[in-house]
């Protein structure tokens, strides 16, 4: 069996985000595997020990990549597969780039993250799984395979549901799937001699991205003190009705 | 011509809807063509409703939702129509189901719009990045498949007169198999549309105590949110979550009970036009981002806000 995690890197949310010309400018901030992904490549790990196979991580992104791809490696990913492209491509060119490589695996089922911590999309399994001509299962918070199927749990806008799906499958994942384990020294040193095969990609991206401001919205800061509870909620309720005027 | 899906619950549209039908009327006038609407249905639809909005309706009954039916829906529409652009309100479900369908049609996906026009034949959009922190202009060509965030876009008014309706045929998809529906006992407004959210946060102290947040809610007409400390504790289920993880709100007004304002939380609600938070540590990081707020105990303070709040509509 092949568990297939597809993981980008994304600066830390505690990171301070500097604007250099019109774009986000990220060489000062701490760069890191995608929480979410991280559900990716916990899941595609507990599916190895518990059925066998392999446990591959395929990471899209610049150079920088490779570090991301690295801590999968030292979680416990058995090797790494890199598309790289430097610059920004939108969800539905990535999984254009990524639908090759991993059809070539061949694998059991996919999983990559729920939402991406820098492009703020929701749309990379549902675009891959289309490329596959697989079902994808998103924001799954339970996933047991059944021989040729698999069960799993995932949430809706309302409510969640159990589905049973065929497999290949993509699943996106996300809090509550597990608890995504920490590298340890002998797994960050032995993941250094771990593959990571490189493959360009040179296709072109259909969403541009022509300006990114940040606009720290100025807050009014009026603080109340609350010794007395009753005075300060009436104040607080004269202000939001008066002054705000959302009450 | 510019085609919108519209989201509804079996008996009415859904407001995002509504949002939508505004962006596509004006995206489909600056590209001098029409709008077209789309109505998929697990069995029932609001299908006189949503005529009143659009010339021509497709419509299908597809069984239960799942994204591959959805896709399949929205492209049969989309290729009836000869769709330059696919818009529709943004939720969790629409953000999966046209991703499939943005691949399918080698289309520009441009997902949670806060703004979109035309601009040189092109779709530009504003949208935010980086959990929320970043305003992005972003440019597609078309086709161009785009979402719309709630409570961002004026609602539209329906047409003169009743729209044509066209069953659509839709191929049968593999897709996944609907065991066992869990719905959520629903109350009041949806968390993502409501212009007021109220979220208890961790200082809340107890499951029980959420009775406070609950009552002030019902009392604002608002929606109840929770931090994720909350909902890992088991406190409040998992559709209630704002933040990184959770679900993304833009209201009014946020109110921040017992919450500390951790950097996952304030990607999922920094962007409200006001915020206020109580929290009895001064030092808590949600009084930097705050409006208003009051230092002081939640169990003295929300009975204090909730009886001032009643006195107001007296």
């Amino acid at each position: 069996m092949k568990f297939v995690a597809v993981i980008r890197q994304v600066p830390d949310g505690e990171s301070r985000l500097k604007i250099q010309g019109g774009r986000v400018d990220l060489s000062g901030a701490t760069l890191i595997l995608d929480q979410m992904d991280e559900y990716a490549v916990e899941e595609a790990l507990r599916l190895k020990e518990k059925h066998g196979g392999e446990a591959i991580v395929v990471g899209f992104g610049p150079e920088r990549t490779e570090e991301a791809i690295r801590t999968a490696l030292a979680m416990g990913c058995d090797r790494g597969v890199h598309v790289v492209y430097e610059g920004y491509a939108d969800p539905v060119t990535v999984a254009e780039a990524l639908a090759d490589v991993v059809r070539e695996e061949a694998p059991t089922l996919v999983l990559t993250g729920g939402q991406q911590a820098d492009w703020d999309s929701q749309a990379l399994g549902a675009a891959l799984a289309e490329a596959l001509g697989v079902p994808v299962v998103s924001w799954t918070t339970a996933l047991e395979l059944e021989g040729e199927t698999a069960k799993a749990k995932h949430d809706l806008d309302e409510g969640a549901e159990w589905v049973r799906v065929r497999l290949p499958a993509v699943f996106t994942t996300q809090q509550g799937l597990n608890e995504p384990r920490y590298p340890t020294l002998p797994g960050i040193m032995k993941a250094k001699k771990k593959e990571i095969r490189k493959v360009a990609f040179t296709g072109t991206p259909k969403v541009e991205i022509l300006e990114e401001s940040i606009q720290e919205k100025a807050r009014l800061q009026r603080i109340l003190d609350g010794k007395d509870p009753v005075a300060a909620a009436e104040e607080l309720v004269r202000l939001l009705h008066e002054e705000a005027k959302v009450l | 011509m510019v085609l919108v899906v519209l989201d509804h619950d079996g008996n009415k549209l859904r407001k995002g809807s509504l949002e939508a039908l505004t962006r596509a009327r004006a995206l489909a006038e600056a590209l001098g063509t029409r709008v077209a609407g789309v109505l998929l249905a697990e069995d029932k639809a609001p299908v006189e409703e949503a005529r009143s909005y659009v010339e021509t309706l497709y419509t299908a009954t597809l069984g239960p939702y799942t994204a591959e039916r959805w896709a399949a829906g929205v492209l049969a529409a989309a290729q009836e129509a000869g769709a330059q652009a696919v818009v529709a309100p943004s939720s969790r479900q629409s953000r999966t189901y046209l991703g499939r369908v943005a691949y399918a049609l080698k289309a520009g996906l441009l997902e949670d719009t806060l703004e979109s026009g035309v601009e040189g034949g092109a779709v530009v959009a504003t949208r935010y990045a980086y959990l929320n922190r970043v305003t992005q202009r972003v440019r597609a060509p078309l086709p161009v498949v785009l979402t719309v965030k709630p409570n961002t876009t004026p609602l539209a008014e329906p047409l003169a007169a009743q729209g044509e309706v066209r069953p659509l045929e839709v191929p049968a998809v593999p897709t996944v198999e609907v065991l066992e529906r869990l719905q959520e006992e629903k109350k009041g407004v949806s968390l993502t549309e409501a212009d007021i959210v109220v979220t208890g946060g961790r200082g809340m102290g107890s499951p029980e105590a959420f009775r406070l947040v609950e009552e002030l809610a019902a009392l604002l007409g608002g929606a109840v949110g929770a931090t994720r400390a909350v909902v890992d504790a088991g406190w409040r289920p998992y559709s209630e979550q704002v933040g990184q993880t959770g679900k993304t709100v833009q209201p009014s007004l946020y109110i921040a009970l017992g919450v500390s304002g951790a950097v996952q939380h304030l990607a999922g609600m920094n962007k409200s036009k006001y915020i206020v938070a109580v929290n009895k540590d001064p030092e808590a990081p949600i009084f930097k981002h705050a409006d208003y707020g009051i230092v002081g105990d939640v169990h003295q303070v929300v009975p204090a806000l909730i009886e001032a709040v009643k006195k107001l509509k007296d």
